[in-house]
């Protein structure tokens, strides 16, 4: 598969690297084809927000000069990775899909662009979000819709849709997005690849333009478990710049992931299953259990009493927090300003031109559950409620080594289907969130397919700092199943 | 606005007590931000010192100062407050253009002090003022809004003080008047600059009050409507600000009306505390858990360690020197305002032997020049062991204190000590009986119309002539002796 002169772009990034490191390619040869594959289906897609050619190549020949002076190039030489438009790129347009940061260029490079950097990765177009991360279908984007590879009148996912769409589409063998209540995790399951929500703490966030602080991790998505554990090892490990990550993040070995999943203990909460679940999903997670069973896993009921309120939970503790987080975009500084007659009116007219529906949406939501007033009723109770649904986790991890449940209740739905419905929108939600609340790491994984052709993911949930485990199980499954292997139309009509 | 004269109104001020409560920020002398590694240098050009941290660009995190943390449980140790080993920061939201990023960091409900106190002087006895708690946060930056060309439409925001780390501390409202006020700033000062944790410059901003006032006739057990008077950067606008806002407020009821809950600021031109904002409009700030910290967990092994660090407080140093050196009350205050001061008194008397005699010089002298010159302690020219020397000659009578006080003006400019200057400059006492005779001789030589006189039998011209002997010898004729020298003299001629 890595002879040279053979199109890179179905290869895995682990095989990327490996020709790069082994000189049987170059990194500009690498990232030339990724780009010019990228160029062939990006608009149609509209994966991107921007993409420089020339920026790009000349992070591409830097590592080739690497290799060149006989230093080692990293783990990823040579390997594109897309980079969801909310994490920060030195002199790079940094836009979170939002007209207020329109035309924004970051002065510095976030923790995990460093940290790609010297795993010799070139950091490759900034792909397209949901403003500000906040949405479930890459539909609040101010600049482009995005489509799913798989059916174009389909949305991706959200917030991370771009991210996972163009692995998906084979425009870069990775990418990194961000997740909050499953930004990572809905858009890999929608679009048929690989999406990890890191344990909370395990990757800084330093560079990451904050949702809300306290769920907010920098994912990977790719197609494999084995490249999603390359992309997690690169970015995993505590920074000095970001007081919340923890140094218990442990890079995941990659022959871990090959030893099957004998002696593994799955929890499977039943009761979360009971309602409003595709009939289609149902049926691609129990036929994963019993795979798992008949490959030694034991399989075992948990209870997990609290997640019902997960919904309510999060869109009082994300807006809040958001509300917050959202209030430096106020036209002084950087971004755009919108003039006023004095200050205040600068203010309206900054922020509320500046933000798209769904964030001032939610920002309202926040402020309103921080009030004077209503902190206690809201907020304060929120937080309690979080904290039972994590103790609820580490009960269920307790006797078991990972969680299996869907990731969302439904396959992708069509674009503009649940525009005027946020509630609607929220509810997608529904299976991601508990585990972001918690803060223990949950990986996506494609599992299967629907009689129409629409990926279906499910979703591994473990104990806090074992991303390993969860990748494992995925491995397992990949190796056994042809959901993984099987690529969308348009990619494989650009390849050819 | 009020219809009651001054003369009524001052004859109300016996009927009401004034309550006053101060919330002081003070800056800490950390080289770096509270939460970047920006410097926090005073006065360099506008937004010099400022990276993505402090300028609150997307994605950036705050990380926490040690050596902030460390300072604020030194003030919180030594005011006797409880250190919390659990405290939390929280986001304070509000919309300015000098608040980077649309909220302040600082500290709500879990705070890392609570309680303690600090003793002021009210009259000639001491008071002691409860503290409710110390907490810390970051200042914002600066709005500098220049007239002139720049039209009076434009408004720059320096960030220069953007994250600079503050300790805000908070008192009960135990004050009673403006000079109980002050008196509280001035020993809060003293004592943030005994810990070496705040410079004290108040011009430059580095400790600010603000002062919430009101009033209740004496005698009431419930507190009147209170007022805050915001950014008082002086002791004197401390003192009239409060006076200013006391009598207002009495005259205010005295004539019917009633006290509104509001922000003021001190008008510095006009002498008056204006309204800045009523409370009606204020803004709910939404206080809550700052994320992206954890809390600011300590070890009670680590606050004792910083306890044990703790200098020699004031009150302390001041009980030292009246045990130590039976100096006066008065003295040891006047003598420990710094710690330099006080180690300064301390090197002088190891050397002069004379404690009293030592303190006179200091509290006198020396603050003199000091205060003339505009000096420190630490800048003020004569070496304590030179002033030693020199107070120990007076002490001993090797020369007199009006010889000493010309002795000390030389020093002030040269360097040598004393003994050298008195021989320098002819300052040495004359009392030998053959010098001072001759001495005699000239004056009465020079004098024949009193010595006359005095001959035949006026004697109060003898007080004329010892002056006289006391002038032409600069005052180096020792006292008693040249006047049985005057007297032999004058014996001689008759």
């Amino acid at each position: 598969m890595s002879a040279p002169g053979v199109d890179p772009t179905l290869e895995t990034a682990e095989s990327l690297a490996r020709s790069v490191r082994e000189r049987s390619r170059t990194a500009s040869e690498v990232v030339r084809a990724f780009l010019d594959r990228a160029d062939r289906t990006a608009e149609r897609l509209g994966t991107y927000l921007h993409r420089d050619r020339d920026w790009i190549l000349a992070a591409a020949a830097a590592v080739d000069a690497r290799i060149a002076r006989g230093d080692d190039p990293g783990p990823l030489a040579g390997v594109p990775v897309a980079i969801k438009d909310n994490i920060c790129v030195h002199g790079v347009p940094t836009t979170c899909g939002s007209r207020i940061l329109e035309g924004y260029r970051p002065p510095y490079d976030a923790h995990v662009i460093e940290r790609l950097r010297a795993a010799g990765a070139v950091p490759f177009g900034k792909t397209n979000c949901d403003e500000f991360a906040m949405g479930s279908s890459t539909e609040n984007s101010a600049y482009a819709i995005t489509r799913n590879p798989w059916d174009l009148e389909r949305v991706p996912g959200g917030s991370s849709g771009g991210s996972a769409a163009t692995v998906a589409a084979r425009e870069a063998p990775l990418a990194l997005g961000s997740d909050t209540g499953g930004s990572v995790r809905q858009p890999a399951a929608f679009c048929g690849v690989m999406g990890l929500k890191p344990t909370y703490g395990a990757v800084s966030r330093y560079g990451l333009v904050a949702f809300a602080s306290s769920l907010d991790q920098i994912g990977p998505i790719a197609t494999t478990a084995r490249d999603t554990a390359l992309l997690f090892n690169a970015i995993a490990g505590a920074d000095a710049r970001d007081m919340t990550s923890r140094p218990e993040a442990r890079p995941v070995p990659l022959d871990d992931l090959e030893k099957g999943v004998r002696g593994l203990r799955i929890g499977v909460p039943r009761a979360l299953l009971a309602e409003g679940l595709d009939p289609e999903i149902r049926a691609v997670f129990d036929q994963v259990a019993a795979f798992l069973q008949k490959e030694g896993a034991s399989s075992r009921d948990v209870a997990l009493p609290h997640a019902k309120h997960a919904i309510a939970t999060y869109y009082l503790i994300a807006p809040a927090e958001a509300s917050s987080n959202l209030a430096r975009y106020d036209g002084v500084r950087y971004g755009s300003r919108v003039p006023g007659r004095d200050l205040r009116s600068m203010y309206e007219n900054t922020r509320g031109q500046g933000f798209g529906r769904e964030v001032t949406r939610r920002i309202l939501l926040g402020t309103y559950a921080l009030s004077a007033g209503y902190y206690d009723a809201y907020y304060l109770r929120a937080q309690k409620v979080r904290t039972l649904i994590r103790r609820d986790f580490i009960e269920a991890l307790n006797g078991t080594d990972a969680l299996l449940l869907p990731v969302t209740p439904t396959p992708p739905f069509a674009i503009g289907e649940k525009t005027d419905d946020p509630l609607a929108m929220y509810l997608n939600d529904i299976y991601s969130i508990p585990a972001s609340l918690a803060g223990v790491p949950a990986l996506s994984f494609p599992a299967g397919f629907t009689k129409a052709g629409l990926p279906i993911g499910l979703q591994l949930v473990g104990k806090p700092f074992d991303e390993g485990t969860l990748l494992r199980i995925a491995r397992a499954w990949e190796s056994a199943s042809d959901a993984a292997r099987r690529v969308p139309p348009i990619a494989m009509e650009a390849a050819a | 606005m009020s219809a009651i004269s001054p003369a009524a109104v001052s004859e109300a001020r016996a009927r009401y007590e004034p309550v006053i409560g101060l919330e002081v920020h003070a800056q800490l002398k950390t080289r770096s931000k509270i939460f970047c590694g920006c410097s926090t240098k005073f006065g360099a050009a506008p937004n010099t010192q400022v990276c993505p941290v402090c300028l609150g660009l997307p994605g950036v995190l705050p990380v926490l100062n040690a050596r902030a943390v460390e300072d604020a449980v030194m003030v919180g140790i030594a005011v006797g407050a409880t250190i919390a080993t659990r405290s939390v920061f929280a986001r304070k939201n509000y919309f300015y253009p000098d608040l980077p990023k649309g909220y302040q960091i600082s500290q709500y409900d879990r705070p890392l002090c609570e309680g303690g106190s600090i003793d002021i002087r009210s009259g000639e006895a001491w008071k002691r003022i409860g503290l409710v708690r110390i907490h810390l946060e970051e200042d914002a930056g600066k709005s500098l809004h220049p007239e002139g060309k720049e039209g009076v439409d434009t408004t720059r925001v320096d960030l220069n003080r953007a994250g600079v780390p503050l300790i805000e501390i908070v008192s009960q409202p135990d004050i009673r008047s403006g000079e109980e006020a002050t008196d509280y700033m001035a020993r809060l000062r003293q004592l943030l600059i005994y810990l070496d944790v705040c410079d004290g410059n108040m011009e430059e901003g580095s400790l600010r009050c603000d002062a919430n006032v009101s009033v209740r006739p004496v005698g009431s057990p419930t507190f009147g409507t209170k007022t805050e008077i915001k950014n008082l950067n002086s002791f004197r606008y401390v003192d009239r600000a409060i006076a200013f806002e006391i009598e207002r407020q009495i005259a205010l009821i005295e004539s019917g009306g009633r006290v509104v809950q509001e922000t003021l600021l001190w008008n510095v031109e006009r002498g008056v505390a204006e309204a800045m904002r009523s409370k009606e409009e204020a803004h709910d700030y939404r206080y809550f858990p700052e994320p992206d910290l954890l809390p600011l967990d300590l070890e009670p092994a680590w606050i004792d360690s910083v306890g044990s660090r703790l200098p020699e407080l004031p009150h302390a140093l001041r009980e030292r020197l009246v045990r130590a050196h039976g100096i006066p009350e008065y003295d040891a205050e006047v003598l420990t305002e710094t710690r330099a001061l006080a180690s300064y008194y301390e090197e002088v008397v190891k050397r002069s032997e004379q404690p009293k005699l030592t303190s006179n010089w200091i509290m006198t002298e020396v603050n003199a020049v000091r205060n003339k010159m505009g000096l420190s302690i630490e800048e003020f020219p004569i070496h304590a062991d030179r002033l030693g020397a020199l107070v120990r000659m007076i002490g001993d009578g090797t020369i007199s204190g009006k010889i000493g006080k010309q002795v000390f003006e030389h020093m002030v400019k040269d360097p040598a000590p004393p003994d050298e200057i008195v021989k320098r400059h002819g300052l040495l006492p004359i009392d030998d009986d053959a010098s001072l005779l001759a001495l005699a001789r000239e004056v009465i030589a020079a004098n024949p119309g009193p010595a006359g006189e005095f001959r035949a039998g006026k004697e109060k011209t003898f007080g004329f002539l010892v002056g006289q002997a006391m002038k032409r010898s600069g005052g180096r004729a020792h006292p008693e002796k040249i006047q049985a020298a005057l007297k032999a003299a004058l014996a001689e001629g008759a």
